[in-house]
């Protein structure tokens, strides 16, 4: 047997001795009580380990059994709807050994899937077939949204000399035999796969496809691609899981991985609780049916913190193979980077800015390059969007994590306390937010939505950064003394911010909503800006135009119409020309026109 | 016969190090017997082939390198516990210190608790009326939250607490406890509550948890561990509704930055060490509700900000891990508003979920979005006034002027004896918004 003795504890860090040969990486099994470790240091005969679970009542001299594999994830039909530790293993498992609070006795036992549970197999290829890596062997309905396609797990070319009829089968079951040459693969239909260690694929390609979100300042002002990156920082209340939980409900990816990374119990639980009765907007099924949790709350040992991260993208990457896009929710990767620090100052390592270890950005540039579009071994092209939540210490964007981390993702959405205080959500400030998408999907969104779409994207952050100014202005010597096309602006950009930027997660016709009707949003602020402009120009007195109300209708318009109800747009947009139009033959007869 | 120790290798602060024994483990509780006959708590934090590093919480003053025993215990650090806990007062490591005996009949529980499986959490929307108008109309309390009060020095947080603790109607429950932990309070601290819990008879409801500010710093540590473990005792395997208060958490996360400093970690912001966040949430994490219990645990700790920056890292990690917070505002509290609850900087996380319809009203979260946003309008108004003079501002910036001061008067400052309830508070808001012209408030 592989093993080594313990000869220190501290917290989560373990060094053992002895003549074993454990390789970086490795699992091991620390103790009487068989703790899941890591080996992450080894120095001659003296392996240093991060332990994954509570080390009280560990002593020196106690066994540390190597396993000569690298920490891995079980991978299989199973996966989707339900809840996993940082390491993978079933939160279920857990409940049912040890009840309502978690243990770590001997729980490197639980696994991650069922193994008893017979999913109906269909086969997709026949004896003689042709297989290599990731190729489709056949085929599970897991949910009724999702087929998991089961993968030939081997790097080889073979060929299938027993593939299983039709029938129903436990991920044990071997469902297909493998030949290469002489020597014969069983395959089942699950898989591991060490987290660490990025899934491979044929061939990566450019992203060009908008994530819809149903978030209007995301969507419309800073979209992010299937296949992209994005990150939210924002100091504690300023909304960030609640907008990591919108875009999880409402998002059109087919698959959602939540990782709750050093979080709150309650906001996994309200996940639990709220994601059975939420309805996907594109299949028409609970939204549990496409999602995985991954729940390392913020008292759970530090050291899973660490891998929960590479434990879901590895989950991730499983069903993009599978031809899926699959959008990760990390919340917080700064609890993830916090983690780190912990266990570098365990292991006496020198510092680099504010105790995080100086390989803080190599990591997190390894984390995010996990994401992206591409094609995979059997030609199904799927993705992995990654969107990362930053908790900056005392708010302050220019901390380390949020710093490196922006220069690895392509998206950034910048949450502001002032716009949370006064109730502003989501709270994504629009003077400092940006998304590097924007080019390459200028041709879906002016294909797909309108030709106009960016020309109108364009106008609106135009006036938006004239708001900013005309505000830094009005600071001083108050809003009176503006002219009227100066206030004109003021008044588009405030239902701007109250009727388009402003979404109400609560109300259930602005909660989400379609791309299309956001278009609409837009436009028809521009043409009540646009009309309103002329008479302004030509004399009339704002506030007249301001009397009618128009502008308070339309901050009110996101509330009051259906997302099947676009053609209300067209309505209200007639009611614009036509009371501005009597407005302007008013003003001609006052002027004796 | 338990085995023990004789001498130790040498005394840092609270920190003794010894040869290691044989069989000791990680964690583990050990018992330091003094030549007088003294007993002194600590447990095992690092230990190696050579050295065990034991944290001495009742201090080492008297300790001497040869004739000290140390007796190991087998086990990680206990506490005693019954029934009986309730109107008994016990020093920082759960000791009762009120001459009344120690508990019979008692359960013995690890400190350190164990994580809830978040599966088995139940998700909290039962509201707690607290009477005062700005929490339950703006951050309202939920049982099973974690909501704590973000204070200054010299600011009359325990007043609010003391208000809270008084109102609240968690104790129409007749199964309810309120445990009290003390963590370098003040003598009249202590003694305030006390005499606050007795007038108003609940005194058998409570448990208190004192290590008051002459006590031990480095006994803080385990106070609210102690405190918690007791509270957990009580809700989930007595069933009760249980109120935590936990008060000053800035101290006891001085004596965690003690300790570390005294070990040599690699400081973090400030000096306090780079796992602060993970301590903290072990101890606020420990409030909820489970599925299949009937019990629950909502925590109220108090906090008073350095020099009241909220970005200092106790309140900021803080924040990062309660379910919102409750901030006051020294400049509320000098201009006589009381409560001075700073509305826009405090939230509640879990009142979207508590309120409307079924709980409070269903007008409730309209009403509370509204005097969030105007009230954040005011505060850009005022700044304008400085600079223009309030005669030269517009009608309606104007009449933002008026609402934010009635709305300081007349909302938020309450009477320490008012007890308003829901309806009055929300009926108090819309009149008072209706000072502002209908067409600014776009949220009702």
């Amino acid at each position: 047997m592989q093993e080594k003795t313990i000869i220190s504890i501290n917290g989560p860090v373990v060094k053992a001795r002895g003549e074993a040969d454990f390789a970086m990486h490795d699992l091991v099994i620390v103790g009487l009580s068989s703790l899941v470790g890591e080996v992450i240091k080894l120095d001659k005969d003296i392996a240093t380990i991060q332990v994954y679970e509570e080390t009280s009542g560990l002593e020196i001299g106690d066994k540390v059994l190597g396993t000569g594999e690298p920490l891995s994830v079980g991978l299989g039909p199973g996966l989707i709807g339900n809840v996993y530790d940082g390491m993978g293993r079933s939160l279920k498992g857990f409940q049912e050994v040890f009840g309502d609070f978690l243990k770590s006795e001997n729980a490197v036992a639980i696994g991650t899937l069922d193994t008893e549970y017979k999913w109906h197999f269909c086969p997709k290829v026949q004896i003689g077939s042709k297989v290599s890596l990731n190729t489709i062997l056949g085929e599970v309905k897991e949910t009724e949204v999702i087929n998991n396609r089961i993968m030939n797990p081997f790097n080889i070319e073979g060929e299938v000399t027993y593939i299983a009829p039709e029938g129903d089968y436990t991920i044990l079951d071997v469902i297909a035999k493998v030949k290469k040459q002489t020597e014969e693969f069983e395959i089942t239909m699950t898989q591991k796969w060490p987290v660490r260690r990025q899934r491979p694929y044929k061939e990566r390609l450019t992203a060009s496809t908008p994530l819809i979100t149903g978030q209007r300042v995301i969507d419309t002002m800073f979209p992010i691609a299937k296949g992209g990156t994005a990150m939210i920082p924002g100091g504690f209340g300023t909304g960030k899981t609640m907008l990591q939980h919108q875009i999880a409900k409402w998002s059109d990816s087919d698959i959602i991985v939540y990782i709750g990374c050093g979080e709150r119990g309650n906001e996994m639980t309200e996940v639990l609780e709220d994601f059975p009765k939420l309805i996907d907007p594109k299949t028409g099924r609970p939204l549990m049916e496409k999602t995985i949790l991954i729940a390392n709350t913020s008292n759970m040992p530090v050291a899973a913190r660490e891998t929960s991260i590479y434990t879901g993208i590895t989950i991730a990457e499983y069903y993009r193979d599978m031809g899926y896009h699959v959008a990760i929710m990390a919340d917080s990767t700064s609890r993830w980077a916090e983690a780190l620090r912990e266990i570098s100052g365990r292991l006496e390592e020198m510092p680099a800015e504010e105790g995080y270890p100086s390989y803080l950005p190599s990591r997190l540039s390894q984390v995010y390059g996990r994401a992206g579009l591409v094609k995979s071994f059997n030609d199904e092209i799927g993705s992995v969007s990654m969107i990362g939540a930053v908790s900056p210490q005392g708010s302050d964007f220019s901390e380390p994590v949020t710093q490196n981390t922006k220069r690895f993702v392509h998206v950034f959405w910048g949450l502001d306390r002032d716009l949370a205080y006064s109730r502003h959500y989501p709270a994504v400030n629009w003077k400092i937010s940006y998304s590097e998408y924007l080019d390459r999907l200028q041709d879906w969104f002016e294909t797909n939505i309108d030709e106009n779409f960016s020309k109108d994207r364009i106008e609106i952050v135009k006036l938006l950064q004239e708001e900013n100014e005309l505000q830094e202005i009005a600071k001083v010597v108050g809003q009176d003394v503006l002219s009227d096309t100066k206030k004109l602006v003021l008044e588009t950009c405030r239902a701007i911010r109250l009727g388009f930027l402003q979404q109400s997660a609560v109300n259930e016709n602005d909660t989400y909503v379609p791309i299309e009707k956001q278009y609409k949003m837009m436009n028809t602020i521009l043409k009540l800006y646009t009309i309103s402009l002329k008479l302004v120009e030509k004399g009339v007195p704002l506030s007249r135009i301001k009397g009618i109300g128009l502008f308070d209708e339309y901050i009110k318009l996101k509330f009051n119409v259906r997302n099947d109800q676009l053609f209300k747009f067209d309505e209200f947009d007639n009611k614009v020309v036509k009371e501005l139009k009597l407005v302007n033959e008013e003003y001609n007869d006052h002027l004796g026109i | 016969m338990k085995v023990q120790y004789l001498g130790l290798e040498h005394i840092n602060g609270p920190l003794v190090y010894l040869k290691t024994p044989k069989d000791i483990s990680y964690n583990e509780q050990v018992e330091l017997v003094l030549k007088s006959g003294e007993k002194r708590i600590g447990n095992v934090i690092a230990v190696d082939e050579n050295v065990t590093v034991i944290q001495v919480y009742e201090g080492t003053d008297g300790l001497n390198i040869t004739g000290v025993k140390t007796e190991l215990k087998g086990k990680a650090l206990q506490v005693k516990l019954s029934r009986k806990v309730l109107g008994r007062v016990f020093n920082g490591v759960g000791e009762p210190i009120d001459g009344l005996g120690e508990l019979e009949e008692y359960v013995e529980k690890d400190i350190n608790g164990q994580p809830m499986n978040p599966i088995a959490r139940k998700y909290p929307r039962n509201y707690i009326e607290t009477g005062i108008s700005a929490i339950d109309g703006l951050m309202t309390l939920i049982r099973g939250q974690k909501l704590p009060i973000f204070s200054g020095s010299g600011i009359n947080h325990n007043d609010l607490a003391e208000q809270i603790i008084r109102q609240a109607n968690i104790k129409d429950d007749e199964n309810f406890a309120i445990i009290f932990g003390l963590m370098g309070a003040e003598y009249e601290t202590a003694e305030f509550f006390k005499k606050s819990f007795q007038e108003n008879g609940v005194l058998s409801k409570v448990a208190i948890f004192q290590n008051l500010s002459n006590d031990p710093s480095i006994e803080r540590i385990l106070t609210p561990k102690v405190a918690l473990t007791c509270a957990e005792y009580l809700a989930f395997d007595l069933d009760m509704q249980v109120l935590v208060i936990l008060t000053d958490m800035t101290a006891y996360a001085e004596a965690l930055r003690e300790v570390s400093t005294l070990k040599g970690e690699i400081p973090s912001r400030k000096g306090y060490p780079g796992y602060l966040y993970s301590d903290l949430a072990s101890i606020y994490e420990r409030a909820g509700m489970l599925k299949n219990k009937k019990g629950s645990i909502t925590q109220i700790p108090i906090l008073t900000m350095p020099n009241d920056d909220i970005s200092h890292p106790i309140p900021d990690l803080t924040g990062y891990i309660t379910e919102g917070q409750i901030v006051l505002g020294r400049e509320l509290y000098q201009q006589g508003v009381n409560p001075p609850i700073n509305i826009l900087d405090s939230l509640s996380r879990l009142m979207k979920d508590g309120i409307g319809k079924e709980y409070t009203r269903e007008d409730h979260q309209k009403i509370s979005n509204q005097l969030f946003a105007s009230y954040s309008k005011v505060q850009d108004v005022r700044a304008l006034a400085k600079v223009l003079g309030e005669n030269d501002l517009s009608e309606t910036d104007k009449k933002y002027m008026e609402f934010g001061e009635v709305f300081e008067k007349r909302f938020l400052s309450q009477g320490k004896f008012e007890n308003r309830t829901i309806s009055e508070t929300l009926d108090l808001a819309l009149e008072i918004l209706h000072i502002l012209p209908e067409e600014e408030l776009t949220n009702l």
